[in-house]
């Protein structure tokens, strides 16, 4: 009876040693994945169980924490509050005790937390002298000033967004959007009401949508710089002041349909300079069917479009077509037919222009802090693309900076030894275009020693405003010239 | 067979003869560590929860002592060369059990659940009542092949206490889970726990008689005995029985537990591999019977395959005729959470798992706040158990005694397989409990009954056999034999 009663202690074995297969595959191979699983309330619990840490703009946190009372179904201590919530919220997202976290409370959750890898050593050693565990901070690079100037600007326009950026270095500056919401009325464990009335089902303007980083729009007679970039470029003109090979009327090759201007514009053979200060839709169209879509392509993708940007959160991607026809090419060169692009992109190709032709990668956070404020981790400034040359970036600035003194877009003039370059748009969207226009204006503005301190995109889609009334130069341009004076004032 | 009989005797009687250490020493020094360690870990539970000594740990500390020390004046007296492990191991896991017990206690989402928080005293009064028995075992089975009178009583009895749950009014109608439970005077019991003690010594008793025939009397075919049809009919009515019990109980675990159980102890009775592949096939062509029509025990494999769904089906409230539970999720999650060293004790939020936290699911607090470490240390003490209660057969020198004792380890392991298996969703999950850890005043009573019966069979193993009468023909017929 011995012999079989030896197999069943080797069987009883294997049963015990499958358990410890198991717990270690549990405990040890999956625990990382299971530790942070969404629905595993750790996440959460761990999440606000201390004062979470601080995003700080100009030197001063826009975030908070307040204390909650526990109980036996609240078991999350903490709970997050806002200052000034609807400006700061496409920067902030929100950290909802319910709904999860987003934008830099998404994306640096680890450090706000406490619970980053790069935090490991301290909070070791916290473990061993027993002090509890604490949020680092993350050091914006927005400009409080700039922000505000933006928000109260969108604010008497129905929708819109602003991004300016730092050009030589690609900080970011502003970003709002607009309508926006309170992070800070969503942040509980009890305000699914809240919630609800924020969702687009239940609110038609959106609030929680990140226009600014997360909605693409036609930018219509703003992407003319892009397509002037790639005339430069590829050598099709070579000065801002050279006659171009423009007819008027002219027909899209393949169609039998006359590209029109917007009015009665000297666009007949105009030079690049005056066809961009009136904003001629023949010339830059006809520029590029002749360049036809790969470099078109080139150009655009060089400034950044057909790629999400991390900045460090998530940008959706501009759209320039390929594989479009000659007609549809000369469309979306005068940003129609399928070009698309978020406030960020045309931010981006300012920045560049102004940044004599180097496209710096934007972002928005500075540094990262420990709880006692030791920098963990300070962003370097990094270019992204040279979209054009140097000498070439001089001749686009000098022909927007044309379209400021003298042309559509007078209204962002800053006086004072300030230069401005900028170009409006008034993109026709909707079915046959019945959609109310978007007004949009992208802008730099340069110092008397040569240096440009701001860059800034504005998209304003007002649905109250006369069809008429809607323009780049009327609506945005205000916007734009705000913003960028309170960067400059800022600086001194 | 009976040689092999013999000759253990033989060796036991030579060592008998220089006199056996009776361990009881040993067993002392093993005691302490089982009382102490609880005792750490409870005042490690207070300190993090309240940031103080809880209050009660001098009478928890005294109380544990008590009892391991009561249980072991008992063993030193009445089963002096018992087996030294396992009475501290199972001293050890009870301890380790209250003091989680009473950590979920603590919790204020459970105790907002059960309206109480008040599971910690009970448990220790059930481990007091264990012990009591355990000592009772020790004291009046002066020898455990008196259990071979009851072998017929036993069958009887068996039947009844698993029949028990579906006598209506009696049964606890439980909306959830397994009908496994019967309530007496506001108790909840679990027949099924003292059953498995029970059926053991039925099945031992009756192999022990018939084991000559199932092992010889068959015929071979394809390289297996094929047993002779009225020889398969003892499988055949534990395998219905089981299988009714699948049925109307719905409890894959208990099932599962008793059909194993015996024909563990077939295979052992007979040496028959035969045996084995019957029983797997049987088991297996059962199982996906029984589970191809019942709804709970359908319910109970989908949550296995994916407890991520189950947990979403739960939250959303979804009313399909079958409960769905979360448990499944949460308590991998509390697994997951523990990591390699755990949360610490007390600072795990395994009260997320809600129902069962400290009954069914308790493991999963041990894997939160212990870690792989500590989990990987609690299951080889299981582990330890088993393979001591198997060492106790492999030592009896009466065949009722092997098969009781492999039969009882080997019901421990399978009921530690399925319970810890279920709950860290290696296997669908049961209704049963983990011995020992679990809260539940069934489960640790009939644990110490077995343990105590245990140990009665390795007293009488490892008793020196009394020394031969000096026998005059010794030498010459030594000097007869070529």
């Amino acid at each position: 009876m011995n012999k079989p009663v030896r197999r069943i202690a080797i069987f009883c074995g294997l049963l015990v040693l499958a358990l410890l297969v198991r717990v270690n595959w549990l405990q040890y191979a999956k625990a990382d994945s299971l530790k942070n699983a969404k629905d595993n309330r750790r996440v959460n619990i761990t999440r606000y169980a201390s004062p979470r840490g601080d995003i700080i703009v100009g030197g001063s946190p826009v975030t908070g924490s307040v204390e909650t009372k526990t109980d036996a179904l609240n078991d999350l201590k903490y709970k997050r509050t806002y200052k000034d919530g609807p400006m700061w919220a496409p920067v902030t997202g929100y950290a909802s005790q319910v709904y999860g976290a987003t934008f830099l409370e998404g994306v640096e959750d680890g450090i706000l937390t406490g619970t980053d890898d790069k935090l490991f050593f301290r909070n070791t050693l916290d473990m061993l002298t027993g002090k509890p565990k604490q949020g680092g901070n993350v050091v914006t690079t927005l400009n409080a000033a700039a922000q505000k100037a933006a928000y109260n600007g969108l604010q008497g326009h129905g929708k819109g967004a602003v991004v300016a950026l730092e050009p030589s270095t690609g900080k970011i500056l502003a970003l709002a959007s607009y309508p926006s919401y309170d992070p800070g009325s969503i942040a509980g464990s009890y305000d699914g009401k809240a919630w609800e009335g924020l969702q687009k089902k239940n609110n038609p303007s959106d609030p929680m949508l990140n226009r600014a980083l997360r909605e693409t729009y036609p930018p219509g007679s703003t992407f003319k710089v892009v397509t002037a970039a790639a005339a430069l470029e590829n050598g099709k003109y070579a000065s801002a002041d050279q006659p171009t090979d423009s007819p008027l009327p002219w027909t899209m090759p393949g169609t039998t349909t006359p590209l029109q201007n917007e009015g009665n514009l000297p666009c007949k053979n105009a030079t690049m300079r005056e066809a961009l200060r009136v904003s001629c839709n023949t010339v830059f169209g006809k520029i590029g069917a002749d360049l036809g879509n790969d470099k078109m392509l080139e150009e655009a993708e060089k400034f950044g479009f057909n790629k999400q940007q991390f900045v460090p959160t998530r940008a959706d991607a501009s759209v320039f077509s390929k594989d479009m026809n000659v007609s549809q090419t000369a469309l979306s060169s005068i940003g129609q037919f399928n070009t698309a692009a978020t406030p960020l992109q045309m931010a981006m190709v300012v920045s560049a222009i102004a940044n004599d032709g180097k496209l710096m990668k934007p972002y928005m956070v500075d540094k990262l802090q420990s709880p006692s404020v030791d920098t963990l981790e300070q962003t370097q400034p990094e270019e992204l693309s040279q979209p054009l040359s140097s000498k070439n970036a001089q001749i686009l600035q000098s022909m927007m900076e044309t379209v400021v003194k003298t042309g559509t877009g007078t209204n962002a003039q800053l006086g004072n030894g300030v230069t401005v370059g900028g170009k409006t748009g008034t993109a026709q969207h909707g079915i046959n275009n019945s959609g109310k226009p978007y007004a949009w204006f992208i802008s730099y503005a340069k110092m008397s020693d040569g240096s440009s301190p701001v860059a800034v995109a504005v998209v304003v889609e007002d649905e109250n405003a006369n069809r008429g009334d809607i323009s780049g130069g009327g609506l945005a341009a205000p916007i734009a010239k705000n913003v960028m004076k309170a960067v400059i004032d800022s600086r001194q | 067979m009976s040689s092999s009989t013999n000759s253990t005797t033989h060796h036991t009687s030579t060592i008998g003869a220089i006199g056996a250490p009776s361990r009881r020493n040993t067993e002392l020094a093993l005691l302490v560590f089982a009382v102490v360690i609880p005792v750490f870990a409870y005042a490690n539970v207070g300190l993090a929860i309240n940031n103080t000594v809880p209050p009660g740990l001098l009478s928890y500390g005294l109380g544990l002592g008590l009892l391991a020390g009561v249980g072991h004046l008992v063993v030193r007296k009445f089963a002096p060369y018992a087996d030294p492990l396992l009475l501290p191991l199972a001293t050890l896991l009870n301890g380790l059990g209250l003091v989680v017990i009473w950590r979920l206690d603590q919790s204020k989402l459970l105790q907002h659940i059960h309206q109480a928080g008040t599971a910690a005293p009970r448990q220790l009064l059930y481990t007091a009542l264990g012990i009591g028995l355990f000592v009772v075992v020790l004291i009046f089975l002066k020898d455990h092949r008196a259990l071979q009178r009851y072998t017929y009583i036993s069958m009887v009895g068996a039947l009844i206490l698993l029949l028990l749950p579906l006598v209506p009014g009696l049964g606890a109608d439980l909306t959830y889970g397994a009908k496994i439970w019967i309530s007496v005077a506001g108790f909840s019991i679990q027949p099924g726990e003292f059953a498995k003690i029970v059926l053991a010594i039925f099945f031992a008793g009756y192999l022990m008689v018939k084991r000559d025939a199932l092992a010889l009397a068959s015929r071979r075919f394809m390289g297996l005995y094929l047993p002779r049809g009225r020889d398969l009919g003892p499988i055949l009515v534990v395998w219905a029985i089981s299988i009714l019990i699948l049925v109307f109980e719905t409890d894959l675990g208990t099932s599962l537990l008793f059909f194993g159980m015996f024909v563990i102890m077939l295979y052992v009775a007979t040496e028959r591999t035969s045996w084995i592949v019957f029983g797997l096939l049987m088991s297996a062509a059962g199982a996906v019977g029984v589970a191809s029509f019942e709804p709970h025990v359908q319910t109970r494999v989908q949550a296995w395959l994916d407890p991520m769904n189950e947990y979403l089906l739960s939250r959303a409230g979804v009313k399909d005729g079958v409960v769905h539970s979360e448990q499944l999720q949460q308590a991998l999650w509390a697994f997951g959470s523990g990591g390699t060293l755990g949360s610490g004790l007390g600072q795990g939020h395994s009260d997320l798992i809600r129902f069962a936290a400290n009954s069914d699911f308790v493991l999963a607090t041990f894997g939160e706040e212990l870690g792989l470490a500590g989990l990987m240390a609690i299951l080889l003490v299981y582990g330890l158990i088993v393979e001591r209660g198997v060492r106790t057969a492999l030592a009896a020198r009466d065949p009722f005694g092997k098969l009781l004792a492999v039969g009882l380890s080997g019901a421990f392991a399978l009921q530690v397989f399925v319970v810890a298996g279920g709950v860290m969703g290696l296997i669908p999950l049961t209704g049963m409990t983990m011995p020992f850890l679990a809260y539940g005043g069934s489960s640790v009573i009939a644990n110490w009954v077995l343990i105590g019966i245990l140990l009665r069979i390795s007293d009488t193993a490892r008793r020196p056999a009394p020394s031969p009468a000096p026998n005059p023909d010794a030498e010459m017929t030594q000097v007869v034999r070529p």
